[in-house]
């Protein structure tokens, strides 16, 4: 039971795969080189010498490029071919057809007449089979988005040239051997029974094209999931290690999940790293503001926005004024929490920047401690907004902000005055 | 005074384990206030457990699997009009809150509640009262804004709130306790809670095309 065989733990057998780069027509002859590890000149040399053989290399070439697939897109790339043994293969592919032709004039039954056209069918399949290759290819790289061909106008071409050139081969072929009537006949029977056998295949297609949808699906959500999974491993897990690791401070654990907390939210509701980076609402100009006091200073700010508008130059100081006034409250109030509400109305902006802490009497605040007067009272003034400050010993401070909204009117005239 | 009054009966509803267990040590371990007499994990499971203990209070989760908090107060309510709902949630989407609080709850509050505050809040919802946290407030506020392209307003009873509820309102946002608020208004903290229930009541009745709407349309922190 416990036996394995020993050969496949010494090598595991590699099945053969159709090289994607680094090939001529279809990789064949570079995954047979591949898998029995060989120089690939010897292989399309002996595909070539087959050839001549009433064509059984094209025969054997054909049916390899059917049955084997390619190699997946996830294997590690192969070497491209350089332009000189790129030579050397067509050169070989020439000689091979050259071959073919001599031997089949040689030995006579086997007359131009026939030789000619096929040849010209076969490079329109071959044509054709490439570009079914190319499609695959393009449906890895672009994760299940394009379809069974390819879509893009050369792709067309290439497909409508190929099966023109069947069909000529093809032909030319029948006309040479039958005769224009009997061809006539036997075209309209041909055409019949392709047609019965389309309408008898119907389901068959439908079942095909709907697993290919459903494959695509699947994958789709596959790929969802593993962004998600990547986007949570980045955040949520490593701040989860971090708690794990500063278990014994508290204050830095608070932190680090209010943080956390915040960052999930922004990602699972919509807003996107560049917004929450330049804000341009008041919303969420606040939330940026009491996010980074959190941070700062490891206390839960509860802020609470009611209304929302566009983001302007006054409401902007309005915002640096609350933030302001909240890193105060955190400096000095000696709290854990700071509530923060905003109120868009018509006519005017207003933020209250709230604690429970301390308090303070604001005539005795040191003349050098210039955040309430410069950058809170200063900023408000400049732009035409006004503060009013409550505060006692002992029950908290109320920092209370109103800033006048621009008249639409006014509102472009003012905007590009400020920015000039 | 507690002494007298029995505890609070409590029911806690929420999917997470983790987060059931945790709380009913914190409630018990601080208060004799209130008693958490059952969990539920699930809608049926709580619908279930609800119907057979008759709980005073059910602490409700927003979320769950089918249904969430919603689902299980349009179950239970009709039944069971004396036990009191009161959301408790990390989700701060206004629909999800909105919709809870439309389905019957008596308030809402944010899982980062501290224990204190939250024993505060049962045993007000017990009362009777609403307990709207700041942010509720707040998208109360919202929802009731006068904004362009607002219904029309088919109930004036219903459909707008008074200046003096807009004002008690505004100050529950800003943070401030019924107490606070009393003094800040000159009134009576009876009257505050009397506004805050008439809100509430607004809240859950009005038909104005505008609360729906605007919760989904704003799915914000």
């Amino acid at each position: 039971m416990d036996t394995v065989p020993a050969k496949q733990v010494a090598k595991p057998v590699e099945p053969v795969r159709r090289r994607r780069s680094g090939r001529v027509v279809a990789g064949v002859a570079g995954g047979v080189a591949d898998h029995l590890g060989v120089e690939v000149f010897w292989v399309r040399a002996v595909f070539a010498a087959l050839t001549a053989l009433n064509g059984i290399g094209v025969l054997a070439y054909g049916l390899l490029w059917l049955f084997v697939p390619q190699r997946a897109a996830s294997a590690p790339e192969e070497p491209s071919t350089n332009p000189k043994e790129r030579q050397q293969a067509l050169g070989l592919v020439a000689l091979g057809i050259g071959a073919a032709v001599v031997s089949g004039l040689l030995s006579g039954p086997v007359s131009g007449w026939i030789v000619g056209p096929l040849a010209v069918a076969l490079v329109g399949a071959a044509v054709v089979w490439r570009e079914a290759d190319e499609a695959q290819r393009r449906r890895w790289r672009d994760g299940a988005k394009s379809g069974f061909l390819g879509t893009g106008r050369s792709a067309i071409t290439r497909v409508l040239a190929g099966v023109a050139l069947v069909a000529i081969g093809i032909g030319v072929l029948l006309v040479s051997s039958y005769g224009i009537d009997q061809l006539r006949f036997a075209l309209l029977a041909v055409v019949a029974t392709l047609g019965g056998v389309a309408v008898l295949t119907v389901p068959l297609w439908i079942k095909l094209i709907n697993d290919l949808g459903e494959e695509r699906r699947v994958r789709i959500r596959t790929e969802e999931r593993a962004e998600i999974a990547a986007h949570l491993h980045d955040s949520v897990l490593q701040t989860l290690a971090l708690i794990q690791k500063q278990s014994e401070s508290p204050r830095e654990v608070k932190r680090l999940a209010r943080s956390q907390e915040r960052q999930l939210r922004d990602w699972l509701y919509g807003r996107n790293a560049d917004d929450t980076d330049r804000p341009t609402t008041m919303s969420a100009a606040i939330a940026k503001a009491s996010g980074e006091v959190e941070d700062q200073f490891a206390l839960s700010v509860q802020q609470v926005v009611v209304g929302d508008c566009e983001l302007d130059h006054n409401l902007l100081a309005l915002v640096q004024a609350a933030r302001e006034a909240m890193v105060n409250a955190a400096k000095h109030a000696g709290v854990g929490e700071i509530s923060v509400y905003g109120e868009v109305e018509p006519e005017q902006v207003t933020v209250f920047v709230r604690d429970r802490g301390k308090g303070f009497d604001p005539d005795l605040v040191p003349e050098d401690r210039h955040g309430l007067a410069d950058s809170i009272r200063g900023r408000m003034d400049r732009h035409g907004g006004e503060v009013r400050l409550r505060t006692t010993p002992g029950e908290g401070t109320e920092v209370q902000l109103m800033m006048p909204r621009k008249t639409s009117g006014g509102a472009g005239r003012a905007d590009t005055e400020a920015r000039t | 005074m507690t002494g007298q009054k029995t505890a609070v009966r409590v029911f806690l509803v929420d999917d997470h384990a983790l987060f059931r267990a945790g709380v009913r040590a914190e409630l018990d371990s601080i208060t004799d206030e209130v008693d958490v007499v059952g969990e539920a994990g699930s809608v049926g499971e709580a619908v279930v457990g609800i119907n057979h203990l008759k709980p005073d209070v059910v602490l409700l989760d927003v979320h769950m699997p089918d249904g969430g908090g919603a689902e299980v107060l349009r179950q239970v309510r009709t039944a069971l009009p004396e036990v009191v709902f009161l959301a408790l949630s990390v989700s701060d989407a206004a629909e999800d809150v909105i919709a809870v609080i439309r389905a019957g709850a008596r308030g809402y509050v944010t899982k980062t509640i501290s224990s204190q505050e939250l024993v505060r809040a049962v045993v007000r919802v017990s009362e009777g009262d609403a307990v709207f946290s700041p942010r509720l407030a707040g998208f109360v506020l919202d929802a009731f804004a006068d904004r362009p392209g607002a219904a029309p307003i088919s109930d004036p009873e219903l459909d707008l709130l008074t200046p003096r509820e807009r004002d008690v309102l505004r100050l529950l946002a800003r943070g401030y306790a019924y107490k606070e608020i009393a003094s800040e208004l000159f009134i009576s903290v009876k009257t505050v809670e009397t506004h805050v229930s008439s809100v509430l009541r607004k809240t859950q009745l009005s038909n104005r095309y505008e609360l729906s709407r605007w919760a989904s349309d704003r799915r914000l922190v």
